[in-house]
């Protein structure tokens, strides 16, 4: 069998057009290393769609007609996107044998571009964790290994931590992703990839499993930031079934390829200088800086002083809308269902037994934060934090074009680290969860590795809608990357 | 003064508003394409966002909003041009969400108010505002031992919430609100107002106190689905708090349920029960934002609006103000009386309507617009009064079984024998014959005992069975006794 790792999509696509390989044999390909893995990337597969699906791709190729932008190419789909016919769980038990009877919007437009989907990838809880430590499938191990002897499995990050994984390990060419506080970005970051968190509204979040609707927004998680873009090129669409989708008209993000990053305004914010912030990524960060000064851009100072009040915000406004978007999994209509003769009971152990503790934390916190007497003082104010926050780029978007940060604090943590202080495994979030509050597209794209030889990821954040400048300024950090 | 309830230490006034639940008419529910069709199978009529099933999104359904917007302004109200839908938190099983989408502090209509008929003439109910939110679906508990059953077809559909200011002082007053709130949405095409269907419920909300003192504290009777029960429930709980209070106990805030077998009210829960709903914004959807030429062009289509068409009514027909207010209820009854009045006298098209065919209409328990009458059947039976062929009396007496058969009103009366004597020269000799058997009488009313005029009517009536024309005989009467 051909070694088909390290391949990109473009790459791909253009070898599967000159019919150098079939899809099937790309799709087997991927198959096998799926089953051979040990990682737990997949909670679901789906080999023998995949192979229809493949065959179908190759079909079209032969006959040279209807070829579509994804045309044969295997790609993984976070378990948060339902799917028709196919077992889709968010990692919890309380949906483990919930089959949809519909597609998510973002998945179909996936399919209907021609990918084929091997499988569901495993993730956070209803997509609540940095590690990927909280599903009721177990946790996701990291491809990646520190260089130090004997070290431990790491993290893959999280939520998305599967389809990060399963990118980084070769068992696809591509994943989707759900990015709600960083879900995206940081995993891409643990995992030496790109990770594309698009301004919110360019996806349509219909028959995405909802955990916190203002924030939630899916974003692929790729290898090459020219696959984020054609990843991104078929995942966005205006869809009618969401009331938050954009009309503003998708460009091709193709175009980044030609766009120029020379006097372009690089900002820096002073207040990302977070404490703890890992010493070998400030020497990124700045090797990053001076990689854009090289390029003829230019970098400015910034100031985003709410940045502090960001995190406190986020854990106020997502576990708020988590409490209500998960009061529907009550065992009466479908998933799991704890029976008994008394309704607040069933109810009660139902929820008790099919959530995980992470999730009940949250839903606790955000029932609290909602609750009469509480409203005003914690929910009403992180309305208007995330107002600030959100002012606050606006501004700063008045001095630069796009904003250079490191995307995590620390690179991936060895599995059991943080797992007792919730607020350390927060601190994850710190440098994502300002963008996320602001509804900002982000890109997380490797800029270097630490001593250990373990990936740094540098998180650009552009204007609403203005995903091109991110793609191009990720583009530059790519090239040069080995040089730096 | 008007309504005041005798306690054992003296008057008490009663207070109270009324929130009522109006199902939006629309094919489609408020967030959803689910049809709204009543009667369907159970849980045929279910999307997504109707079943609460993961990934679900809601998209408004414009047409409601402008059936909301349409309410406001037939209501006199301010539409707001910017309101915010919340979700309202609560577990229960024909809740698929887990909450309730609906409006809370940034309702679609604001302030507004509409005029009810008391006693002592005109009052103006305030409207604090109208909500557009989600009904829940519907838990059926007797189909089986074990099981409780879910029907989702109501699940999504759209309500109006329709909060009046505690602007109502008696039970009559309450049902008139209502009566008139009905009459409006029903003109306006905004709601169908079938109770019996629960498209139009009511939440009401009594206190009661001493003339001219602060407000006693309320409760608030759920879900009450007749204008009957409206009455009877307001009737005793605002007993109940007189006797509580005057026995010297407190009112305790509470939900109240309204039992029609005993007409009595009881407990639901307690204020310490009560759900902290936890309102806040629906993130799945922006804020509602109508413009002006939307709310423009709405109001420039409404319709003449049951006020309006009562004040025509008035001085077009020359209606007293009863009988217009009973006419114009009902937008059915109002365009059958006009196309009776068309070309008859008002005077007697109003009190056959208002009189024999409501009153057969409540005998058979039945609405004008589900009885299958048509004005045609009874048009031609006051033309057959009108041209004298039959006595306004006789019609009376046929009414109930003309109704009932298909015979046209001529061959109907033919039919039955009935039939006015209004030749004039058969009137005479009928005349005549009496006169000649009551010849001293005849002196005596030309001595001047004009009272004895009515006699002679009397036997000639008698005379001909009841069936000569009472104008004519009048008419000839006079002219031979003068003689």
């Amino acid at each position: 069998m051909t070694d088909f790792k390290n391949l990109d999509i473009s790459t791909a696509k253009e070898c599967l057009l000159k019919k150098e390989f079939s899809s099937l044999e790309l799709t087997e390909f991927f198959i096998d290393r799926i089953k051979k893995s040990n990682l737990n990337c997949f909670i679901t597969n789906t080999f023998e769609n995949a192979i229809e699906m493949a065959k179908e791709s190759d079909k079209k190729i032969s006959r040279n007609r209807e070829i579509r932008d994804l045309e044969g190419i295997p790609i993984g789909m976070k378990d948060l996107f339902c799917t028709k016919g196919v077992r889709t769980t968010a990692g919890s038990k309380i949906l483990e044998n919930f089959v949809p009877f519909y597609e998510s919007t973002v998945s179909n437009n996936l399919i209907s571009d021609g990918a084929v989907i091997l499988g569901k990838t495993n993730m956070d809880e209803f997509a609540m964790g940095s590690a990927n430590t909280t599903s009721f499938f177990g946790n996701v191990i990291n491809p990646l290994k520190s260089s130090e002897e004997n070290t431990k499995d790491l993290v893959p990050g999280g939520s998305s931590g599967g389809s990060a994984s399963s990118v980084a390990a070769n068992l696809c060419m591509a994943a989707t992703g759900s990015d709600t506080g960083g879900s995206i970005r940081q995993p891409a970051s643990f995992c030496g990839l790109v990770g594309l968190k698009p301004t919110y509204g360019r996806c349509s979040r219909f028959g995405m499993i909802a955990f916190a609707s203002s924030l939630d927004q899916a974003g692929p998680i790729t290898k090459t930031v020219k696959d984020a873009a054609l990843m991104l090129q078929s995942m966005s669409s205006y869809d009618e079934k969401d009331s938050t989708s954009s009309r503003k008209p998708i460009p091709q993000y193709l175009d980044f390829l030609n766009f120029d990053i020379r006097g372009k305004k690089i900002g820096l914010p002073t207040e990302y200088k977070v404490e703890g912030l890992n010493s070998d990524i400030v020497k990124v960060w700045d090797d990053t800086i001076n990689l854009f000064k090289k390029n003829g851009a230019e970098i400015v100072n910034i100031s985003l002083p709410h940045t502090s009040f960001a995190l406190p915000t986020y854990y106020i406004i997502a576990p708020a809308e988590a409490s209500a978007n998960l009061a529907r999994y009550d065992g009466v209509k479908y998933g799991f269902r704890e029976n008994s003769d008394d309704l607040e009971d069933m109810y009660e152990l139902t929820r008790a037994k099919g959530f995980g503790d992470e999730v009940k934390r949250r839903l606790m916190i955000g029932t609290y934060v909602l609750s009469a007497g509480y409203y005003d003082a914690y929910y009403l104010k992180a309305l208007k934090v995330r107002q600030l926050i959100s002012d606050d780029f606006k501004s700063a978007f008045e001095k630069c074009d796009v904003i250079l940060t490191p995307t995590t604090p620390n690179v991936a943590f060895p599995i059991g680290e943080k797992q007792n202080d919730p607020i350390e495994m927060y601190l994850n979030d710190v440098l994502t969860v300002p963008a996320s509050l602001a509804g900002l597209p982000a890109i997380s794209v490797t800029a270097g590795k630490n001593s250990n030889n373990l990936p740094i990821g540098m998180q650009v954040i552009g204007r609403p809608f203005d995903e091109i400048s991110i793609l191009a300024a990720g583009k530059l950090i790519e090239e040069y990357r080995s040089f730096l | 003064m008007s309504y005041l309830i005798d306690g054992k230490t003296g008057k008490w006034e009663l207070v109270m508003g009324l929130e009522v639940h109006a199902q939006i008419k629309s094919n489609s529910k408020l967030f959803s394409k689910a049809s709204t069709f009543w009667g369907g199978k159970p849980n045929s009529q279910v999307e997504l966002v109707d079943s609460g099933m993961p990934g679900a999104l809601p998209v408004i359904n414009e047409y409601c909003v402008d059936q909301a917007i349409k309410t406001g302004l037939s209501l006199n109200a301010k539409i707001n041009k910017k309101s915010i839908f919340d979700r309202k938190n609560y577990f229960y099983p024909d809740l698929p969400q887990g909450y309730q989408i609906s409006q809370f502090e940034h309702p679609i209509v604001g302030n507004g108010f509409l005029v009810i008929e008391t006693e002592d003439g005109q009052k103006r109910i305030g409207i604090t505002r109208i909500h557009l939110e989600q009904d829940a679906g519907k838990s059926i508990h007797d189909q089986d031992n074990q099981n409780s059953f879910i029907d989702l077809n109501r699940s999504g559909c759209a309500l109006m919430e329709i909060v009046s200011e505690p602007d109502l002082n008696s039970p009559q007053e309450a049902a008139q609100y209502v009566k008139k709130l009905r009459a409006i949405l029903r003109c306006i095409g905004s709601c169908d107002g079938n109770m019996e269907r629960g498209n139009l419920r009511a939440d009401v909300n009594v206190s009661v106190r001493k003339p001219g003192q602060k407000l006693g504290t309320r409760c608030e009777i759920k879900n009450v689905n007749s204008i009957k029960f409206i009455q009877q429930a307001i009737e005793y709980e605002s007993r109940r708090q007189v006797e509580l209070i005057e026995n010297g106990q407190n009112i305790s805030q509470e939900t109240r349920l309204f039992d029609p077998n005993n007409g009595e009210t009881r407990t639901m829960r307690g204020k310490e029960e009560s759900h902290d709903y936890r309102y806040f914004p629906d993130p799945d959807l922006p804020p509602l934002v109508v413009n002006d030429d939307r709310i423009e062009k709405i109001k420039n289509e409404l319709p003449e609006l049951p006020d309006e068409k009562k004040k025509r009514f008035k001085e077009q027909y020359k209606l007293k103000d009863y009988d217009a207010e009973i006419l114009v209820e009902d937008q059915f009854v109002s365009s059958f009386f006009e196309e009776l009045a068309e070309k008859r006298d008002s005077k007697i098209v109003v009190s056959w309507v208002t009189v024999e065919l409501f009153s057969y209409l409540k005998k058979k328990d039945a609405q004008l617009q589900d009885s299958k009458i048509k004005s045609k059947k009874i048009g031609d039976l006051l033309d057959l009064i009108i041209n004298g062929s039959i006595s306004n009396r006789q019609a009376k007496e046929i009414f109930e079984e003309y109704i009932e058969t298909d015979l046209e009103a001529s061959d109907f009366i033919k039919k039955k024998g009935v039939k006015q004597v209004s030749d004039k020269s058969e009137i005479e000799a009928l005349i005549k014959s009496v006169l000649q058997k009551n010849v001293e009488m005849v002196n005596d009313y030309k001595k001047g005992k004009d009272k004895l005029f009515g006699f002679f009517v009397g036997q000639v009536m008698k005379e001909s069975k009841g069936k000569a024309n009472p104008q004519l005989v009048n008419q000839v009467l006079k002219d031979l006794l003068s003689k």
